[in-house]
């Protein structure tokens, strides 16, 4: 696994095709397709993040991307859209912006069945059908 | 007691109770509250193809997984409780309602459902007018919303907390208080609560055994 250390600056576009752990501060734009991103408690990240997974133990300003897994822990921070098929959030993690499980690249999970609603008394419109 | 009630109160009991998990385990997880108003939120939601969810509480990993994975909703997550911790530790508590004006960013119905939780406990009424009338806006037509209310007065002294929901299932969720610059504030009656939200009519309304409202509000269809 490559480490970027504490004292790196980059700014500009990461790519590669190795696991990657950054300790140090990314601006730009950082890709791993096909390996895992692990951003470091003290890691101050300002970047649109594709990977196939991210380790979110730093900060984190910018859309993340992740074709199977995006995890937030305990110290972790993100700031922007999230889109992967699972995401699993720790209790004192932060996070805010929106998470789109559907679009990560694997096949959404069967919705829950649950019972249709009894259509509301005075209401002009049916009561919707639940989703099979 | 019914075979149903028989039923669910064996399967909380074994679900608590797996694994030899003691009071500690639970008091960590938390309270478990039977819901009858989520179970309804989740059928209007589920109804509609790829719905939208704007929840304003804490993240919960677990509600996360349950919205997203499991329901196929996409998630929007604006945690409020922190603006309120924030205004009351800068001693801004009384501009919150200009705090909160344009706070929700989403544009005009755009969201199949909010969760509420118990923020507008929290939330004197000028500022919970300012937020209700957001929440209408950004709801589409047919949409839904849910918020839990308290009855009681708040207890004098007792220190500030806002709960910490985690869904379970759609029948179950658990609370747990969690610490809170804010306190509580005074309980808005049922007509109150019903101005909050002028634009959106009150579909079904419980009272749960804590004596908390749970009230699930729906955007009328144009």
């Amino acid at each position: 696994m490559v480490q970027i250390g504490k004292s790196v600056v980059i700014k500009g576009e990461l790519s590669g095709s190795e696991d990657l752990t950054i300790e140090g501060q990314v601006e730009g734009k950082i890709e791993l397709r096909q390996n895992v991103l692990n951003i470091g408690p003290n890691s101050k990240i300002k970047a649109q993040i594709f990977a196939k997974q991210v380790v979110v133990q730093g900060e984190v300003i910018g859309n993340v991307t992740a074709s199977e897994k995006v995890d937030i822990r305990d110290a972790g921070s993100v700031d922007g859209d999230i889109t992967s098929p699972k995401v699993a959030i720790a209790e004192g993690a932060h996070f805010r912006g929106s998470i789109d499980m559907q679009r990560g690249g694997a096949k959404p999970a069967e919705p829950a069945k649950v019972a249709a609603p009894p259509a509301p008394a005075p209401a002009p419109a049916p009561a919707p059908a639940a989703k099979a | 007691m019914s075979e149903s009630a028989r039923g669910g109160f064996a399967s909380r009991f074994l679900r608590w109770g797996k694994g030899g998990e003691g009071r500690g385990a639970r008091e960590e997880r938390g309270e478990p509250l039977t819901t009858k108003a989520f179970g309804r939120f989740l059928s209007y939601l589920t109804a509609r193809e790829g719905p939208v969810l704007l929840d304003l509480g804490p993240v919960v990993g677990q509600n996360v997984a349950f919205f997203g994975e499991r329901l196929g909703c996409k998630l929007f997550v604006e945690d409020l409780f922190v603006d309120l911790d924030r205004a009351a530790k800068e001693g801004r508590g009384a501009e919150l309602p200009d705090l909160l004006r344009g706070r929700i960013t989403r544009e005009d119905a755009s969201v199949d459902g909010v969760l509420v939780w118990d923020l507008f406990d929290h939330l004197d009424r000028p500022a919970a007018a300012v937020l209700g009338e957001q929440l209408a806006r950004v709801l589409r037509p047919g949409g839904v919303l849910l918020g839990f209310f308290a009855s009681g007065a708040p207890t004098p002294g007792a220190s500030p907390t806002h709960m910490r929901y985690q869904v379970v299932d759609e029948k179950t969720i658990t609370q747990r208080p969690a610490p809170a610059a804010r306190p509580r504030q005074p309980a808005l009656n049922n007509r109150d609560i019903a101005r909050t939200f002028s634009g959106l009519t009150v579909s079904e309304s419980f009272l749960m055994r804590s004596q908390v409202r749970e009230i699930l509000f729906r955007k009328p269809q144009r």
